[in-house]
């Protein structure tokens, strides 16, 4: 429990206490006042906009948000509830870049009336603002049907019912999964979908009710919907249609729901996800026209001159959005027109185009999704069993509507032909599937290929095909840079990969001729034999000297100085020359960094062997430095996290351990099973092994690091088939190793290398692959793409059969690593190697309470 | 006297040259605000705010040369020249500093 507290009321993007801005006193600025209520995607939108347009020399910023965070990603909350992303990364603004900006926020602070003819706008806290211009970005709100008991009888719903629209009912809901069995979701719209999905990966049973006859109703066909919720069902998520909750039943927490039809659905948890409103309390009360949203003109005007609405609250030409890019093309022309870029700009409404993965499905719809007309032209294609249906409404030959749900290959053309009425192919199935009519026009590539420059690829930030491609004619080098530079697949994420299909073909040939893809770092324009064989040949010993001599004018990189402080300990052993600013800072302190700036210690436990005195001591240790959390590591050794740099020295003093390297790209740890002294099934004495490998190999630094294991049988308790070297018992004293497997975010078995017939001989073999892995990997290559890359068969010939005659050298490089390892904690436990080397680096902050366990 | 010349930076002395080994940066407090500050080993010194925009790492632990500071944390690189994000995403504040007679002196 102690880790509820800070999660629930963590400001999502706030800035630590004690930092202040530099502010221009108020009386001598004389910068018309905008001030922006909502925080939200649309309000943060516009102010990015102004800023974009110079309008922070003209304007002074002041931001109402209702809620105490910086400015997040909305459409993120489903990934973030699903456990996929953290709630830190979908922050959009931090409380920082409003402070950069010179941009006023006032977070948590709800405003509740503006006084349009006083130009004020009153707050909940009391105070009341002045301002030249007003925008409205209020936004939704989670729409609660009426229903018996759905709330207390102080107003507040009801504990365990929650709604889905903000990133504190995601915590809430994130906080409830671990105490609740079964949910009941209301409403099968996106946000529906998404939470029972989420949910449901949580581990509970999922029952969803939606009032319509079929799923996402607002967007797909019957026909569309049957297949969706086929789909669904399929995941183990129970649909109940056309039929809507009358009464949640409970006393204190919510224990079920009753539906209208008498049925009775019991859950301890309720996610009302039906439909959203618009906020539009603040223009009632403040005498603003509003019907379903507050009403706005063709420059998102209200009513009164001064006072704008724009987003989701905003209601124009009778349409009111609930989608991100209509909001954002409203930040973009009000920006427009208040700046003065362009006075004349103007909203004339969005054609809705929407392309999303809803429960793991992927949806894309635009238009209609039925014929209206009698002459309209309709083609479906459907295959319930597969989860697909595509269909396509054309009218005098331009194409008014598509629905694509489970197979979203056709959207980038389909979009096109929507936004810009193109020609469509005679034969209208062309539209749905590739049909293969030697011509080649079949492949995704020559779709990307023939998309015009205009089209649209990135709905949320309006991103297109010719932006993209400019921006890799500029210079944008890798997917990643793209989607910097151009900000596409920054929204929702859905296009990312489109965005990386028009990046290779935008790039094409350009990769293939570059060649610092085969630099082994990148400031060193040199491949790693040839690398390697020039440090030799000139004897440079140390970081500096490498740059001095073989940098491309003798410049420094900082990127380069890691990959190379390894390869030169490789290569020097007890000859390499250190400096410690050549090393990333895990290894200059010898500990691995924190998300918070603290570090983790784990000592030395070979084969995860350890004794009472041991465990003592770690023990003694743990409570003397009040330790946050003490965890038990997928390596078997136990990790001390959350300690402060300057206490490093001191701890492994105190613990009197070697290091347990579990903070470097090296030789980490070798888990073993019990093996042959207790188990009944062990066929091989693989804790000994293991303790034997670990003893060999400790420290001894990699392109990346190696994960080792020894098991005393194919049972595999210690997960040896899934590591970067894996010895297995096969019995008769024979063992097996494998090499190259893992089981990180890439999962391969190893592959094996030999079968061999003592513990010695596995020692020799496994000291060999390593070696000639250390010797030929591309700097951070794991083992699971560098055998494959050589080939097992090359692999068996060089290290078995001597092809290449460089055994021996590869032995004798090895041991040259091993009799330089020395304990970095016995060495820097006594005299820091630098001045300063354990010094705080953030010295006023107070460090984040991480809770103790 | 016009808006900008209200706003005036203080001098500060916030330790020796030889606290900070080249090609490292060491942090410090300097007027209530913390700064990290390298040595490069081009001897040139550079001060820069001590928390990282992004996530809050501690720049101060960074890796550098004599273009950028590289945060430990998810390794976003910021230019010294005017503290910018070589990805565009998130800037640092960037601060004056000279060395005299073996000390360091930010202006903050």
């Amino acid at each position: 429990m102690g880790g509820l507290g800070r999660e629930m009321t963590a400001i999502l993007g706030g800035r630590p206490e004690g930092l202040t801005s530099l502010r221009f006193d108020d009386d001598l600025d004389t910068r018309a006042r905008l001030v922006v209520v909502g925080n939200g995607m649309a309000g943060a939108r516009f102010v990015e906009e102004v800023l974009e347009r110079g309008g922070g020399e003209q304007f002074r910023i002041t931001v109402f948000g209702e809620e105490p965070h910086g400015n997040y990603n909305r459409i993120m909350l489903s990934p973030v509830l699903a456990g996929e992303e953290h709630e830190d990364d979908i922050v959009l603004n931090s409380h920082d870049w409003y402070a950069d900006n010179g941009v006023t926020l006032r977070a948590g602070v709800l405003a509740t009336r503006i006084d349009t003819a006083a130009k004020l706008v009153y707050a909940a806290d009391g105070t009341a603002t002045p301002y030249d211009h007003l925008v409205l970005a209020t936004g939704s709100y989670s729409f609660i049907p009426p229903m018996t008991g759905v709330r207390t009888d102080d107003g507040e719903l009801r504990p365990g019912v929650h709604g889905f629209r903000t990133i504190d009912e995601t915590r809430a809901m994130l906080d409830a999964v671990g105490r609740c069995r079964k949910a009941v979701v209301m409403g099968g719209g996106l946000l529906g979908l998404e939470a029972a999905r989420a949910l449901q990966g949580h581990g509970l049973q999922v029952e969803l009710v939606h009032a319509m006859p079929h799923l996402m109703n607002m967007q797909l066909s019957p026909e569309a919907g049957a297949v969706l919720e086929r789909s669904v069902e399929s995941l183990g998520i129970s649909v109940h249609l056309d039929v809507f909750a009358t009464e949640v039943f409970g006393t204190d927490h919510v224990e079920g729901v009753g539906l209208a039809d008498g049925r009775r659905l019991d859950a301890d948890l309720l996610v009302v996800a039906a439909g959203v409103r618009p906020n539009t309390d603040i223009a009632v009360r403040s005498g603003l026209e509003v019907e379903r949203g507050i009403v706005v003109d063709d420059q998102l005007r209200t009513d009164d001159p001064d006072v704008y609405a724009i987003g989701e609250c905003a209601q124009h030409r009778g349409e009111v959005y609930g989608l991100v890019a209509p909001a954002w093309e409203h930040a973009t022309v009000l920006a427009d027109v208040l700046t003065g870029t362009d006075p004349t700009a103007e909203y004339h409404g969005s054609r809705t185009a929407t392309k999303l993965k809803v429960a793991g499905v992927d949806v894309a719809t635009m238009g209609i999704n039925t014929p209206e007309r009698d002459d309209d032209e309709f083609l479906v294609i459907s295959e319930p069993r597969r989860g697909v249906h595509l269909s396509v409404v054309i009218r005098d030959d331009r194409l008014v509507g598509a629905t694509l749900l489970g197979d979203t290959r056709k959207v980038a053309f389909l979009t096109q032909a929507f936004d810009r009425g193109l020609a469509l192919p005679e034969e209208r199935i062309k539209l749905l599937v590739d049909l293969s009519d030697g011509a080649g026009s079949a492949s995704g590539m020559l779709s990307v290929a023939e998309m015009p420059a205009e089209s649209q690829v990135c709905n949320c930030n309006g991103v297109t095909k010719g932006a993209i491609c400019g921006a890799v004619a500029d210079g944008c080098g890798s997917v990643g840079e793209v989607m910097d530079a151009t900000r596409a697949g920054k929204g929702c994420g859905s296009c990312k990969s489109l965005v990386k299909q028009i990046v290779e073909w935008a790039a094409d040939g350009d990769l293939a001729e570059d060649p610092t893809a085969s630099y082994y770092v990148p400031g060193i324009p040199m491949a790693k034999p040839e690398l390697m064989a020039a440090i030799r040949e000139q004897d440079l010993r140390s970081v500096s000297a490498v740059f001095a001599a073989l940098a491309p004018g003798g410049t420094e990189d900082a990127r380069s100085k890691m990959g190379l402080t390894s390869l030169l300990k490789m290569i020097w052993g007890v000859d390499f020359v250190p400096e410690k600013d050549g090393e990333f800072i895990n290894d200059r302190v010898h500990a691995n960094i924190q998300r918070d700036g603290t570090f983790s210690v784990v000592p030395q436990m070979k084969g995860g062997v350890t004794t009472p005195a041991q465990l003592r001591k770690i023990a003694e240790v743990a409570e003397k430095y009040e330790v946050p959390m003490v965890k038990i590591t997928g390596g078997q050794r136990i990790d001390l996290l959350g300690v402060r740099k300057e206490d490093l020295p001191a701890m492994w003093d105190d613990l009197g351990m070697p290091s347990g390297y579990a903070y470097g790209k090296s030789m980490r740890t070798v888990k073993t099973c019990v093996g042959s002294d207790f188990c009944r099934f062990g066929l091989g004495d693989s804790t000994q092994l293991g303790i034997d490998l670990e003893t060999r190999f400790q420290g001894i630094e990699s392109p990346a690091k190696m994960k080792l294991a020894v098991v005393g049988c194919p049972r595999n308790c210690a997960e040896a088939y899934v590591k970067d070297v894996g010895v297995v018992a096969v019995g008769t004293g024979r063992w097996e190793v494998y090499v190259g497997g893992a089981a990180g975010a890439s999962v391969r078995k190893g592959d094996l290398l030999a079968t061999v017939g003592s513990p010695e001989e596995v020692l020799t073999l496994t000291g060999r692959f390593l070696q000639y892995y250390r010797e030929n990997a591309n700097w951070l290559e794991r083992t699971y793409d560098f055998v494959p890359r050589v080939g097992l068969d090359h692999l068996k010939a060089v290290l078995l059969d001597d092809s290449e005659g460089i055994v021996a050298d590869l032995d004798a490089g090895l041991q040259r690593s091993i009799d330089a390892y020395r304990d970095p904690w016995g060495q820097d436990a006594k005299q820091p190697a630098t001045p300063g080397q354990f010094r705080p680096a953030l010295p006023l902050i107070a460090l984040p309470k991480v809770p103790v366990r | 006297m016009s808006v900008t010349d209200l706003r005036t930076t203080t001098a500060v002395r916030v330790g020796r040259v030889e606290e900070i080994p080249l090609g490292e940066g060491r942090a410090f407090v300097a007027g209530g605000v913390q700064i990290a500050v390298f040595r490069l080993r081009d001897g040139s010194l550079h001060a820069t705010q001590a928390a990282c925009p992004h996530a809050g790492g501690p720049l101060a632990d960074g890796q550098t040369d004599v273009d950028v500071l590289v945060c430990p944390l998810h390794q976003y690189a910021y230019r010294w020249s005017d503290g910018a994000s070589t990805a565009g995403a998130f800037a640092i504040g960037v601060y004056p500093v000279r060395e005299e007679d073996g000390t360091l002196v930010v202006e903050v």
